[in-house]
């Protein structure tokens, strides 16, 4: 009897501990971040996990950076755009594949798999030409088609797969109802498909948000940089010095934003990734 | 309103025939049912006529307008579906204006209609909900109004009770052949259920593997049914059939040997001597009557439902033979009956199911012929 009871306390406390583990694991880069971007950099090489005293100067010296306030509007105008952009055509393709009988779907939902198999670094020199013809490289634009190129096909298959278990008789309503396929895409589907496009619209977003290798390779300037390259190129005074205060300083400030629509989006994802799940 | 019109209308997905040349024609403000066991094409030929499926071969004509390539509102039509198909984002009102609204209606007279619509069909404390908080029934009713709300010449309903449990059935049943009387709109409506083809119809189209078996009036297809298959579906419980072999009898019709009732006359005309023929009799066409001995049928079950009650009959190959008679009776399980039928009500069909046609009038009724075992 006592045996038992304490095989279950210690079967907890084991559960617990584990969760510690990984919440740890999970959030302790994070937690040293927020705590070194709070030291003023005189105290920066001595150990500490606790913050005795708040010092600003860190964020002060980021934020007075034009550089840095460009690229974050950079970020922000790239990461919108692919995500509007990658929901749009996402949606409508998701609506040709999932509900409209045609030869060779298959065929193009395998192409479209197919394309977000190759590696980044498989493609940049090919895709630097295609920006390079096309007359933006070095602009946000450069950044917002290659990154819609590899947001596209998660997006279209996360929605073609939600797309094909919307009832057919629903839209055969709207059909009756004097509806266009437009009309019933937007006014039918769409409210319908809000968890689905809340999850991918956040994968695209933070995908968009942290790419680093084409935002090097495809912008020139600092006034068009986007926020991890612009973390990645902060010097300190001298080429000796890395300047760790500012660079974490600099890195919370651009993850609060996700961390926002994460808690914001959370029920929604929650609800997108199971949908599927079970029979609703 | 208005009348439909099918001439050799037929449906192809692939090759294989969903339905095959059925012409048909449905006068202005008539209810039809569309009736057959599942899987026979009553679906499909109910969304050729809506234009959800383009007609592969044929015409269809709404009020003397070929409409094969018109889109569902332009043909005037409003459809029930199944599983009712409600937006589930939107309240009651909305599903009921949404049509209303895509015709580009202004708004004073969308509201008069919704709110009119509710009222016919009793949703109006309804109209802010959404389709989660409702009850199947109601659900049902916001699926007609929606159907009904753009005033549609012609309303299809597509199985539109086979959700609800059967109490609710009912009362649904006559809510619909009452709306039909209200709206006088032709109404074209699908079941596999015989008893609700019966109820509510005007007229029922028997369908069979995608062609038209009969079409008729209730009474018609259940005193005159045209062929065994009709014969058998229509009806509750079922029409018995026994394999019997015939010969002509010159005027007077044809003369059958039934194993277990003897030989009798029936007054149906048959081309062919000795064929194989099968005899069909309605369970209330079968009179039983105390047996002496071991004479006549053994009763392997009765049924007692009150006002009446069903004999189960051994038979001595093939299906028990089932007889219905007023309840409560003398009859108990394992005794015996002897039975007799009414020549006039009785059928017969040929090898290939076709009914043989009745010589005299039908309702020139001579007694019953009796018919005692052998
Ligand atoms: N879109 C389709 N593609 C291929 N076959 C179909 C399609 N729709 C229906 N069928 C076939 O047509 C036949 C009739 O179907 P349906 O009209 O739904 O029958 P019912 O409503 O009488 O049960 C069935 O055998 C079904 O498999
Ligand atoms: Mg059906």
């Amino acid at each position: 009897m006592t045996l038992r009871r304490l095989q279950a306390i210690l079967l907890k406390i084991g559960f617990w501990l584990l969760v510690g583990v990984l919440m740890l694991y999970a959030i302790f880069p994070f937690y040293y971040a927020v705590v070194t971007s709070l030291k003023p950099s005189s105290e920066l090489f001595e150990v500490s996990y606790w913050v005795d005293s708040v010092d600003l100067s860190n964020y002060a010296a980021v934020l007075s950076q034009p550089a840095f306030l460009a690229a974050i509007r950079n970020s922000v105008v790239v990461a919108i755009s692919v995500v509007a952009i990658a929901l749009l055509l996402g949606l409508t393709a998701a609506w040709a594949l999932g509900r409209v009988r045609f030869r060779g779907r298959t065929t193009v939902m395998i192409l479209v798999l197919g394309v977000s198999m190759f590696p980044q670094v498989a493609v940049l020199s090919g895709l630097f030409e295609v920006i390079r013809t096309l007359d933006l490289y070095n602009s946000p634009g450069g950044l917002i088609l290659s990154y819609t190129i590899f947001t596209l096909p998660f997006t279209v298959w996360i929605l073609t797969t939600f797309m094909r278990q919307l009832p057919d008789e629903l839209e055969e309503a709207a059909i009756v109802d004097g509806a266009s396929p437009w009309v019933t895409l937007t006014k039918v589907f769409m409210p319908l498909l809000w968890p689905a496009m809340a999850t991918t619209g956040l994968l695209a977003f933070i995908a968009a948000w942290n790419e680093f290798l084409f935002a090097l390779t495809f912008t020139l300037t600092d006034s068009e940089r986007t926020v991890p390259v612009a973390i990645a190129l902060i010097s300190g005074g001298s080429q000796y010095e890395l300047p760790w205060g500012p660079i974490m300083a600099a890195s919370v400030i651009v993850t609060v934003p996700l961390v926002i629509l994460v808690v914001i989006f959370q029920r929604r994802i929650v609800s997108g990734l199971t949908a599927g799940a079970v029979k609703g | 309103m208005a009348s439909v019109t099918l001439e050799n209308v037929n449906k192809r997905f692939g090759t294989t025939r969903v339905i095959e040349d059925v012409s048909l024609e449905i006068g202005d403000g008539e209810f039809v049912v569309f009736v057959g066991p599942s899987g026979c094409g009553k679906s499909t030929l109910l969304r050729l006529i809506a234009g959800l499926e383009s007609i592969t071969h044929g015409d269809l004509m709404i009020d003397d307008q070929r409409v094969n390539n018109l889109t569902p509102p332009e043909r005037g039509i409003g459809m029930v579906f199944q599983s009712y198909a409600l937006y589930p984002h939107m309240t009651v009102h909305d599903n009921i204006a949404f049509g209303l609204k895509l015709a580009k209606s202004d708004k004073q007279t969308m509201e008069e209609r919704v709110s009119q619509t509710a009222k016919i069909l009793q949703l109006d404390n309804l109209l802010d909900r959404l389709p989660k908080a409702l009850s199947g029934g109601q659900r049902q009713r916001v699926a007609i109004g929606r159907a009904m709300a753009r005033e549609p010449k012609i309303l299809l309903f597509d199985e539109p009770l086979s959700n609800l449990d059967a109490s609710l059935r009912v009362q649904t049943r006559n809510e619909i052949a009452h709306l039909h009387e209200r709206l006088g709109s032709t109404m074209i409506y699908v079941t596999h259920d015989q008893v609700e083809a019966m109820t509510l119809a005007d007229r029922i189209v028997v369908l069979n593997e995608g062609h038209v078996e009969q079409v008729g009036s209730p009474r018609a297809l259940y005193e005159q049914p045209a062929s065994r298959f009709v014969a058998g579906f229509i009806g509750s419980p079922r029409m018995n059939f026994l394999s019997v072999t015939g010969r002509t009898a010159g005027e007077a019709g044809c003369q059958i040997s039934i194993p277990g009732l003897g030989d009798q006359v029936l007054p149906r005309r048959m081309e062919n001597d000795d064929e194989s023929l099968t005899l069909g009799v309605r369970p209330e066409h079968l009179i039983p009557a105390a047996a002496t001995g071991e004479s006549g049928f053994k009763i392997l079950n009765v049924e007692y439902l009150g006002s009446e009650a069903y004999l189960y009959l051994q038979v001595p190959d093939g299906e028990a033979l089932v007889c219905r008679t007023e309840a409560p009776c003398p009859f108990t399980r394992g005794g015996r009956v002897t039975l007799t039928f009414d020549a006039h009500r009785a059928h017969l069909f040929d090898r290939d199911g076709h009914a043989l046609p009745m010589i005299a009038a039908p309702d020139t009724q001579p007694a019953p012929a009796q018919a005692t075992t052998s």
